[in-house]
């Protein structure tokens, strides 16, 4: 056998572990009824759940509890899913400064006694690269309180 | 008004260049299949003269587009949506390119400058590696085309010189006033008013477009069948390529962990990748390149190397700009409905390279006889394999959206996302791939510079081996590496420096020309002692040491706390325990143009603009005053400081002012971290949370009054309080008093826990009206208002609110050791520099 077919072996067998590899640890995107059966299961992998803010009509976001005095590495909100089904989501770090911003989002975690768990927040402020509305400039000017 | 004509302009530029770039390439692909002499330089006539307007227009087009953002002309869409009146001069440069349309002309415009170097540098290979350079252009000016076929109504391209009324046709504002053009823009993005974004993304393109030559000598020499001669004059744009998109890579590095809030230098994001994959494809390609100058055995990796380099760098450019990304990255940019015509561009090239490589494959030369193991040519195969299997690794994860899209095509569903925790992903495979990479740049080196004759020769590495074993040993041991993984990176790392170290010694006799590759495997070495340590013990200083337990809940207490115990809240002026420092937040600082460090806000008034302020009090720095009371300064409102005091346990003390920048118009904070950089370590660290910034508005409670006489003490909200004065005022900011006018202010001093306040609160009658001008002190959350004055008995009342006091929530997180890696870095870019140079000749 040649020291070359060896060697292309073992590029096959890394290439193959690569592959292998991969699919073993990508996380899916899942809703939280399937997060929650996976959590239920006993797998232990993360997975990426897509979901929207709970905002009333005049865009505050609903149900978010952040206390920083009290413990400034926890932090909840209610996300609701691609299947309409709200959770809890606790995010046990300062709450992100976009935050209030955002459209979209997606948490990276597992599922905990029907809370979400989220290791990870990507948020989607869609104004962040684009401008959605065209603002004329507000001067501020001096003000005293008279 | 409209400013119309300069937009046609540009536009007329736009369409210029593509036009002129697709018979830029007509004309050189009719020169290279001419044989008669005559006729070859007619149609390099032709063409360059083709090329030189094509050149004109793209420098038109630059210059009008800079001409619109720099006169602030609003009604376009792009300086609208990129700059704004209040921007320092040199982020005009980066809102240039910050948009998509703008690093589309970025990437042109490099390679028409390029293109121009080449056409007098290389003249024998001008027309056929013109006429893919040229079809290239065609390509990326169809980007910024902005063109509707008619007919078909497919849009081609998105141009930069759009108005904003078309770009915005369904707000409201155009149905009223057609011609509304806005008076400011939304500015740049926070996160990206950095000196890195103007020197960064230059770099970058430069280095992509860079990528583009040694393709283009590749796919010339499988044209003219001369499958040797191209490497040679390849070599140094080769190695310039690799040393530019390196330098990118690198200040990304830099930029991520200075600047922008990564906490780290490399975050294994899909975009972050996407520049990675390439370079090692083309640092494998130099590798191969280097052999096959030498004979044939290398002649068919290079061609392949080089060509996916540049197939590689369209594939990174299809993946952050087509939105395939969507939600696997947050900073890639959204679809500008032109991922169809980057999947165009991509593919036309990956055919026309793979036919031409079938065509040509049996004919390419390769040497027949085994890979012997002691040869040169058998270690760096084994390098560029390694190398090869890591760019692979990395770009299957990353390809994960892509398939994701491609089975969706086909009906069905596929929800696999990225690896969650990308890091560590990463670099388990990674690691052990430098590991690999480490040994072959040592063992490599030294069959390159060291014939091996027999058994014997092999003795010289043993010598390396030793030494390097000891010098791992005692890093380890002094630095407490006790990890077996990192122990070998370091044992590796140690071996490949002093390997290359004893032959640079041996080579740098004979002048320094040779000594590139060494070298540049000496900096790779470092830079892997350098990763080694700042990321593999990287330790949080700020974990929570108030001994206060936030909360006992399970979810809180497990692993020790370590889940949710990485942050701390300072308070302001509470000195509080960290790690081995006492930490005070000491307040907010703004910036002031012209004078050094960072000003108390309490000094500067609000003025007429958002970006102009009146120092109510004079404005001075150890003894120099800069700014008298009353003067206007010019301010960065967008940005805010946050000074942090640290005092360690030698009674040292420092001061770090990391900063969180608001964007006013666009919306959104950006977090960047101050570092104290000490040649041992850096002290990293970063404000994650602050109540004001965040949106969040102060909560009042209800007045309290209080009444009391001169002299009196008051109790304010369990702080002790005196009335020292009152006095009459005759100036007050911002108001005119007439002689019947009256306003008198009161002298409170507040005994706080650590220093005295005074609280100034003012009375004001004028006109016959009562005006009251309340004090507010942030360190004690009070605010004091003077309601009302009693001349009959000489009585003062007074108002007082409480809030909450203000804090932040910092992280502070050390890395060891970070400057080997930069040193690295640089040693490696140094290394590739030398190289270029031996190369030109």
């Amino acid at each position: 056998m040649k020291i070359t077919h060896i060697i292309g072996i073992i590029v096959i067998v890394v290439a193959i572990a690569v592959i292998v590899s991969t699919t073993k640890d990508v996380s899916t995107y899942v809703t939280f009824k399937e997060a929650a059966d996976m959590a239920a299961s006993g797998k232990s992998t993360k997975v990426h759940v897509v979901g929207s803010l709970k905002k009333d009509a005049t865009g505050n976001i609903l149900e978010m509890s952040y206390q920083p005095e009290i413990d400034p590495n926890h932090f909840t909100f209610k996300l609701i899913d691609r299947d309409n089904k709200e959770t809890i989501v606790v995010y046990d770090n300062p709450k992100p400064q976009d935050f209030e911003r955002s459209e979209q989002v997606v948490v990276i975690g597992h599922m905990q006694n029907n809370e979400f768990i989220a290791e990870k927040i990507l948020m989607k402020c869609p104004s962040k690269y684009q401008e959605t509305e065209i603002k004329g400039t507000e001067k501020a000017g001096s003000q005293a309180s008279l | 008004m409209i400013h119309e004509g300069i937009g046609n302009f540009g536009h007329f530029a736009v369409i210029l260049s593509f036009i002129s770039s697709l018979i830029a390439a007509y004309g050189y692909y009719q020169m290279s299949r001419k044989e008669d002499i005559l006729e070859v330089n007619q149609w390099r006539r032709f063409s360059r003269a083709v090329f030189f307007t094509h050149f004109g227009a793209v420098v038109a087009v630059v210059g009008t587009l800079f001409f619109i953002i720099i006169n602030h002309y609003f009604e376009y869409y792009y300086a609208y949506d990129h700059s704004s009146l209040s921007m320092p001069t040199k982020y005009i440069l980066a809102c240039f390119w910050e948009g998509q349309e703008g690093s589309f002309l970025l990437w042109i415009f490099w390679h028409v400058l390029l293109g121009l170097v080449f056409i007098f540098a290389n003249r024998q290979w001008e027309a056929p590696a013109m006429t893919v350079f040229m079809l290239v252009q065609a390509f990326l000016a169809s980007m910024i085309l902005g063109v509707v076929i008619p007919g078909l109504n497919v849009k081609i391209g998105s141009s930069p010189f759009i108005l904003l009324r078309d770009a915005m046709s369904d707000a409201p504002i155009f149905k009223t006033q057609p011609n509304f053009i806005p008076e400011d823009g939304s500015g740049l993005n926070a996160l990206l008013q950095n000196y890195w974004m103007v020197i960064h993304p230059p770099t970058l393109f430069l280095g992509y477009a860079a990528t583009l030559v040694p393709f283009a000598f590749a796919i010339a020499g499988l044209w003219y069948r001369k499958y040797t001669e191209w490497i040679k004059p390849a070599m140094p744009w080769t190695l310039f390529a690799v040393f530019i998109l390196g330098t990118g890579i690198i200040m990304g590095g830099v930029w991520a962990y200075e600047t922008l809030n990564f906490g780290g230098y490399w975050n294994w994001d899909p975009v972050e990748n996407g520049v990675y994959i390439p370079w090692l494809t083309l640092v494998a390609g130099l590798h191969t390149m280097l052999l096959a100058r030498k004979n044939g055995t290398a002649l068919k990796a290079s061609l392949i190397l080089v060509v996916s380099t540049f197939i590689l760098v369209l594939y990174a450019t299809f993946i952050t700009r087509s939105g395939i990304l969507g939600n696997a990255s947050v900073h890639s940019f959204t679809d500008l409905g032109l991922s169809g015509q980057l999947l165009i561009y991509l593919l036309v090239f990956t055919f026309i390279a793979i036919v031409l490589m079938i065509r040509e494959w049996k004919r390419i030369p390769s040497a027949d006889a085994e890979l012997a193991v002691y040869t040169r040519e058998f270690w760096i195969f084994m390098g560029i394999t390694v190398l090869g299997l890591a760019a692979f690794q990395v770009l299957v994860p990353t390809s994960i959206p892509v398939w994701n899209k491609i089975v969706e095509l086909f009906g069905a569903v596929s929800n696999v996302a990225p690896p969650a925790d990308q890091i560590e992903f990463y670099t388990q495979f990674q690691l052990w791939f430098f590991i690999v990479i480490a040994i072959l740049s040592a063992v490599g080196q030294f069959f390159w510079w060291k014939r091996y004759e027999s058994a014997k020769s092999l003795n010289w590495l043993v010598m390396p081996l030793l030494i390097a074993l000891l010098l791992a040993a005692l890093i380890a041991s002094v630095a407490k590496v006790a990890e077996w993984q990192y122990i070998i990176l370091l044992y590796a790392a140690s071996f490949s420096l002093i390997v290359n170290g004893r032959i640079l010694w041996m080579i740098i006799r004979n002048g320094y020309k040779l000594s590139g590759g060494a070298i540049s495997h000496m900096g790779v070495a470092l830079m892997l002692i350098g990763i080694l340590f700042s990321s593999g013990y990287s330790k949080v200083v700020s974990l929570n040491m108030t001994g206060l337990m936030y909360s006992r809940g399970e979810d809180f207490t497990k692993d020790d706390n370590k889940e949710n115990k990485e942050n701390t809240l300072l308070w302001i002026n509470e000195p509080t325990r960290m790690d081995k420092y006492i930490v005070t937040y000491k307040g907010k600082r703004a910036e002031v143009k012209g004078v050094p460090g960072y000003v108390d806000p309490k000094l500067l008034g609000s003025a007429d603009v958002p970006f102009r302020a009146v120092a109510t009090n004079p404005i001075e720095k150890e003894g120099k005053v800069y700014y008298q009371k009353g003067d206007t300064v010019r301010v960065y409102p967008e940005n805010t400081y946050y000074e942090v005091e640290y005092r360690d346990e030698e009674g040292r003390v420092f001061t770090l002012y990391p900063r969180v920048q608001k964007n006013g118009e666009m919306g959104g904070y950006a977090i960047s971290p101050d570092i104290q950089k000490e040649p041992r370590r850096d002290l990293y660290t970063f404000v994650n949370y602050d109540p004001g910034m965040a949106g969040e508005k102060k909560e009042w409670s209800k007045p309290e009054e209080f009444t009391a006489h001169k002299g009196d003490t008051l109790y304010l909200n369990d702080y002790v309080a005196v009335l020292d004065d009152v006095t009459r005022v005759t100036d007050i900011p911002g108001i005119v008093l007439t002689s019947s006018d009256a306003a008198v202010k009161a002298n409170i001093r507040i005994l706080g826990k650590t220093q005295e306040y005074i609280a100034q609160p003012t009375f004001v009658i004028k006109d016959r009206m009562v005006g009251q001008m309340s004090e507010t002190i942030n360190d004690l959350g009070l605010r004091v208002s003077f309601l009302n004055v009693n001349p009959a008995t000489g009585e003062f009342t007074f108002g007082v609110s409480r809030t909450q006091k203000d804090f932040i929530i910092l992280k502070a997180i050390e890395k060891p050791y970070i400057n080997i890696l930069w040193i690295g870095s640089i040693v490696m870019l140094i290394g590739f520099v030398i190289s270029i140079f031996r190369w030109k000749r």
